[in-house]
């Protein structure tokens, strides 16, 4: 049986996830990335769905025209690292629970996560069909004016994941401890190639 | 066939060799992906594999683009001199990206600069990219198709080195980039590396890298030496799959070089993500054409 987060998403829902679990979430998920925080943090727009216990995907999806509606076509998300400067006050001002994105963020969401009690959580980059088969439906779409990839679209999605947890409530971050142990291996792994390519002579 | 005929006939087949790459990888880097698959056996690395693999059989029988971010398109054209259609290459590409952007269908990317509006069609201001270089005496054009997304662009970087830092501080660069950048890129990546004299150089070079076979080596048997010295380093780091460690980080490392100045060293790195959409046509006088990178390919 999967673990499941369903919107919206309670504190007492997150407190027992530990970065490297692996959950999926049913319910409500709305696309923000780049331009989306930015508004909301540097030029204080309101932003247009109420965040309270949702999820937001960092993605910027492919979608058509279906009839008077939108049809899913291709969504996997994109680099969180790009949202660190602003996720900690959207995190604060927006009551969001679940952030999922692609790769790690930085002390300042670990904070958000920690004070606000959230997660940030890792969706298989590149996997955009899986993700899109996820999506039941687009339940509209606000801030159109920004184009397709940074609209915000509200979908409603079913089991969708796998989510890997990179942040916790209680501090961990997945990512920073990988990167961490990557950084500790590389100055011996160069040390030795280096001693091995000393072709100007 | 007319003038007129072939251009529409050039048209079609790159507007739907563009549509196609967005929706499956080449041989190569299939082949690679798997044999890295089953080198993983942890559960979280197996878990995106997994996911990775579903996605693509998903993409092949919706016929979706695998990945949301279709990328700015770009065309590395190797035309020949005596191709007939040589002056409308930029118009015939342009009009075959339009027409992918409605078909495949792309995400629209191409956001022109200081005005800061996405065009929505995916052309815009010297977009398509179009890279060139004409080959003497030929009649045909080989034209690769690359489709990078964002994540994987964005370690891309150089930097010119004085002469004292040597080969050694293009793989301290290199390994620098990787352990920072690389992570977020969708790993596992395929490397390029190029080295020249200045920046540009360096940095065409090391986008070019991206489109050998995957495991081809340089000519020159030192280069290829350092390309398999890094690739095999860049392993042991083990990035694994998306950055959550695993066995290895890296689908190759691909080394371009050109001649320096004696006072430089400039080295500039680009990445392609594990979902690598690049493909190689090659189109004959007649129009006629062959899909080299995808075997069996139907446009």
């Amino acid at each position: 049986m999967n673990k499941t987060l369903t919107t919206p998403i309670r504190d007492e829902d997150l407190e027992q996830l530990n970065a490297g679990d692996i959950v999926f979430l049913d319910g409500c998920l709305v696309t923000c990335r780049d331009v989306g925080h930015r508004r909301l943090i540097e030029l204080g727009m309101k932003l247009p769905v109420d965040l309270q216990g949702l999820a937001i995907l960092h993605a910027g999806p492919i979608v058509t025209k279906d009839g008077d509606g939108w049809k899913m076509i291709s969504i996997g998300p994109t680099t969180s690292m790009r949202m660190e400067s602003f996720e900690k006050e959207f995190i604060r001002q927006t009551g969001v629970k679940l952030i999922v994105g692609k790769g790690g963020m930085g002390p300042e969401t670990v904070e958000g996560c920690r004070t606000h009690k959230a997660v940030h959580a890792v969706f298989p980059g590149g996997c955009a069909v899986l993700a899109a088969t996820e999506v039941e439906a687009i339940e509209r779409v606000e801030w159109l004016d920004l184009g397709m990839p940074e609209a915000l679209w509200v979908c409603r999605v079913k089991q969708f994941g796998p989510l890997i947890i990179s942040i916790d409530t209680k501090g961990n971050n997945l990512f920073e401890t990988n990167t961490a142990r990557f950084n500790e291996k590389k100055g011996p792994i160069v040390r030795e190639i280096s001693s091995q390519v000393r072709f100007i002579k | 066939m007319d003038r007129q005929q072939a251009v529409r006939s050039m048209t079609v087949t790159m507007a739907r060799f563009t549509d196609y790459i967005s929706k499956h990888l080449p041989e190569d880097v299939l082949g690679k992906l798997r044999q890295l698959r089953d080198a993983e056996d942890s559960p979280l690395a197996k878990v995106v594999y997994d996911s990775m693999f579903e996605n693509l059989a998903k993409a092949e029988a919706l016929d979706r683009p695998s990945c949301q971010d279709t990328g700015v398109v770009q065309y590395f054209v190797k035309a020949g001199a005596e191709f007939p259609l040589l002056s409308e290459v930029r118009s015939i590409l342009t009009e075959a990206v339009l027409t992918a952007t409605r078909t495949a269908p792309l995400r629209h990317n191409a956001v022109q600069i200081f005005e800061e509006k996405n065009t929505g069609n995916n052309t815009g201001e010297r977009i398509p990219w179009i890279d060139w270089e004409i080959v003497p005496y030929d009649k045909g054009i080989t034209i690769e198709v690359y489709l990078a997304g964002g994540g994987c662009s964005l370690p891309g970087q150089g930097k010119t080195l004085m002469p004292a830092a040597g080969y050694e501080g293009v793989v301290q660069f290199v390994f620098d980039v990787m352990t920072s950048y690389g992570v977020n890129a969708c790993p596992p990546l395929l490397v390029g590396v190029g080295i020249g004299g200045s920046i540009e150089v360096a940095a065409n070079l090391s986008k070019k890298a991206l489109f050998r076979t995957i495991g081809s080596r340089h000519p020159d048997p030192r280069a290829a030496e350092m390309e398999r010295l890094m690739e095999k380093g860049l392993n042991e780091i083990g990035l694994g799959p998306q950055g959550i460690t695993g066995r290895n980080s890296v689908m190759g490392v691909h080394l371009e070089s050109a001649a320096r100045h004696p006072s430089t060293i400039s080295v500039a790195l680009s990445v392609g993500c594990w979902a690598h959409r690049r493909g190689t046509i090659r189109i004959n006088e007649d129009m006629t054409y062959e899909v080299l990178s995808h075997k069996g390919a139907a446009l």
